[in-house]
């Protein structure tokens, strides 16, 4: 039980939980629509991007969202219109499921239970089910097309992702998210304290399959095969408009800053500072005051991710998908496999 | 290699193949989609219907005239110095490219020429057009293969271009600047310094682009060895311009014809590259943009001085004949074939545009690839829909 909720009763508990679920889902889509969506990339564009709705263009995403909300929803005439309907919500309900199990801070967390990473990577497939509906449901060739590629290619890049997790699980002994930040921060490398242990030191090759991975998953533009708004026109979104475009924009967004956030517990430290730069000497040590640092911290750290899952977004054409196919089969998965099997010959001999 | 007439029974035993297959082992269905007539990467309302086996295209067809406007037949009731404002928008990205070939027709029915002062700036401002046409094929590229950012580079640097044709000639889409003749003005003062400066700015992006583009290996696995165009092949359907010379085949206007122009002055290279695939056809515009600076930067130095227009009657009237003048166009041989009754206006204009033929490749090109490849091989044979449907 969290700390910071102990003493409310258990609807205000569920109230925060609920409030706190939506502002840590769609924070960081507002973040980063605005900061690299419109900022990055205009200026890498030799562009300036939105500059009239509020200072530098900041307010320009609630103007993008009343301008969507004021739209028709429409759905094809032979469009399966009740999976047509749902599968937008869908897709956003595995950013929130995911979100669930990010730990923020030292007591700040929606739930911890030891499966962590095995329901993470669990429900983040279930985003593939919503896109494959759309895709199928549009009554479209396009987004037919595109929900196939999506299924094909979201199916080829799971497995690597959890292949390269899985390193992290072996070294860490445990599948608990909270455990695996606080073994971080609490860790040492070669009885050098400084920097705590970041499993992104010793497993820098999980970290780069996984953020591959995380690129094909979020169908980000190297292998953005799905969309290819230049072949198939919106792919799976082809045919939605207003409101359901609306909730596939901020999933796409989200599942991208949430996907960061795992990144970031899994390698980059989560919501933690090596312990020993503040003298603490394990969990019970650590002050109170990181319950409101620790998720600055992390969103810090998720920025960083996702900026670079943005500008390889925005400076690489796209693979075919026989190309990617290979890539995740041929390479991903053995890289991953050797990257396993060393970790645990490493585990066994240290 | 078969002949023409074969390749066609080919393509349709391959699409009664495709609908053979359907049955046959998992019981699939083949699909017919319409890549187009409004689809991001047709440019405009060029259709494309493919049948599809899966992803790969086992039948293609191109189905154009979707933005047919009849210039051949508006020209006739035109008089001659009219027509060169319908014929600019025939390629709207190379406009003042389109206007020479059909002027030097009516210099050859009328048997003047212009003075070599206006020769030397119709070279200039026919290279201009195409670097600003080539410029944005560059950046749409990136587009069409998922890349954005290069194509804001490319209208970044081509809005220089379209500066200069303003400056000199008051239109930047459209000059109807070439009179019979000669030219309507001479340049603006300060216009060969400025022009100077833009060839060099165009140089670093044509490097720029490379570095970009061309360097990057998904780019390159993505063109290389798709869309293999043989030699013979292109020759048999017609196609000229950088496609044809991608293939190997060493054919350029410019070079192997004698028109009162300035190409033959000036000391430049006709690029052909082996391969044939995409890659090939989008790494010979690359060097012809470069190629274009050079031959612009050698021009500026060497524009003699004297008229710009020869001497010509206020009222033309073309003489009584036929004439045939074909240039090396942005987007390939484009030429104009001029009958004239003695009236003021054309009596026949018959334009060939090279973007028509060159997609009329596109059936044979296109079986057996896959979709993201379809749009690969329609981005690298550069077609402009004015230049299709005319």
């Amino acid at each position: 039980m969290s700390l910071l909720a102990a003493d409310l009763p258990y609807w205000a508990q569920s109230l925060l939980r609920v409030l706190g679920g939506t502002v840590a889902v769609l924070l960081p889509a507002g973040t980063i629509v605005y900061l690299f969506l419109f900022k990055m990339m205009s200026f890498m564009q030799s562009r300036l991007g939105p500059m009239e709705a509020g200072p530098y263009g900041s307010l320009q995403l609630f103007a993008e969202v009343g301008k969507w909300l004021q739209k028709e929803d429409i759905a094809p005439e032979n469009a399966d219109t009740r999976v047509f309907r749902m599968a937008p919500l869908v897709v956003l309900v595995s950013t929130f499921l995911l979100v669930a199990v990010v730990p923020f801070g030292p007591d700040a967390y929606f739930t911890d239970f030891d499966a962590g990473v095995f329901y993470m990577l669990a429900v983040s497939s279930i985003s593939t089910l919503g896109i494959l509906m759309a895709g199928w449901s549009s009554a479209n060739k396009y987004s037919l097309l595109g929900g196939l590629r999506a299924a094909g290619q979201l199916i080829a890049y799971e497995l690597p992702m959890v292949l390269s997790v899985i390193g992290v699980v072996i070294q860490a002994g445990t599948m608990n998210l909270q455990s695996i930040v606080i073994q971080q921060n609490d860790g040492e490398i070669f009885g050098f304290d400084g920097l705590g242990n970041p499993f992104l030191l010793t497993q820098f090759v999980g970290f780069l399959v996984f953020m591959i991975s995380v690129q094909a998953e979020l169908t980000q533009t190297p292998f953005d095969m799905p969309i290819a708004e230049s072949e198939l026109v919106s792919g799976y979104m082809t045919e939605y408009s207003g409101f359901r475009f609306l909730i596939f924009f901020i999933a796409e967004f989200a599942t991208a800053g949430v996907f960061s956030l795992i990144a970031s517990v899994l390698f980059l430290g989560g919501w933690g500072l090596p312990f020993s730069w503040f003298g603490w000497e394990s969990v019970d040590g650590i002050d109170n005051w990181m319950n409101v640092g620790g998720p600055l911290i992390l969103v810090t750290k998720m920025v960083v991710l996702s900026g670079i899952i943005m500008w390889v977004r925005f400076s690489f054409p796209r693979m075919r998908e026989d190309q990617l196919q290979r890539f995740a089969w041929k390479v991903l998965v053995p890289i991953s496999l050797v990257n396993i099997m060393i970790t645990a010959i490493l585990k066994v001999v240290f | 290699m078969t002949d023409l007439a074969d390749r066609q029974k080919l393509s349709y035993i391959a699409a009664q193949a495709a609908d053979a297959r359907l049955n046959v082992e998992l019981e699939t269905e083949g699909m017919t989609l319409n890549i187009g007539p409004q689809h991001p990467a047709t440019h405009g309302t060029l259709r494309i219907i493919v049948r599809l086996d899966g992803e790969q295209v086992v039948w293609a067809e191109p189905s154009a005239g979707y933005m047919h406007r009849g210039y051949e037949k508006l020209t006739e009731v035109r008089t001659f110095p009219q027509v060169t404002a319908l014929i600019n928008r025939i390629d709207w990205l190379g406009s003042f490219a389109n206007e020479v070939p059909f002027i030097l027709a009516a210099e050859k029915l009328m048997d003047i020429e212009a003075p070599p002062r206006a020769q030397h700036i119709r070279t200039i401002l026919f290279e201009l057009s195409r670097i600003a046409n080539v410029s944005l094929f560059l950046g749409d590229l990136g587009v069409q293969l998922g890349a954005v950012t290069p194509v804001f580079f490319a209208f970044r640097d081509r809005e220089y271009v379209l500066n200069l044709i303003e400056s000199a000639t008051g239109g930047r889409f459209h000059p109807n600047f070439d009179r019979i003749g000669g030219l309507k003005d001479d340049l603006p003062a300060g216009w060969i310094a400025e022009t100077k400066q833009v060839m060099k700015r165009l140089r670093a992006f044509c490097d720029e682009i490379e570095d970009l583009l061309f360097g990057n290996e998904i780019f390159q696995s993505r063109l290389r060895g798709i869309g293999v165009i043989p030699a013979d092949v292109a020759k048999q359907y017609g196609l000229s311009g950088a496609n044809l010379r991608a293939s190997g085949v060493d054919w350029d206007l410019r070079r192997d014809q004698s028109l009162p122009l300035a190409w033959d002055k000036v000391d430049w290279k006709v690029w052909t590259h082996p391969d044939g695939d995409s890659f090939a056809r989008c790494w010979i515009r690359l060097q012809e943009t470069r190629e274009s600076t050079k031959i612009v930067d050698q021009l500026l130095d060497t524009i003699p001085a004297g008229p710009i227009m020869a001497k010509v009657p206020r009222i033309i009237k073309v003489p009584e004949g036929e004439a045939w003048v074909s240039t090396e166009n942005p987007l390939g041989e484009m030429g104009y074939y001029v009958v004239s009754k003695g009236d003021l206006g054309p009596f026949r204009v018959k334009i060939r545009s090279a973007s028509f033929n060159n997609i009329s490749i596109v059936p044979w090109v296109l079986r057996g690839v896959y979709v993201p490849d379809v749009i690969s091989i329609l981005a690298s044979l550069y077609f402009i829909l004015g230049d299709i449907d005319r």
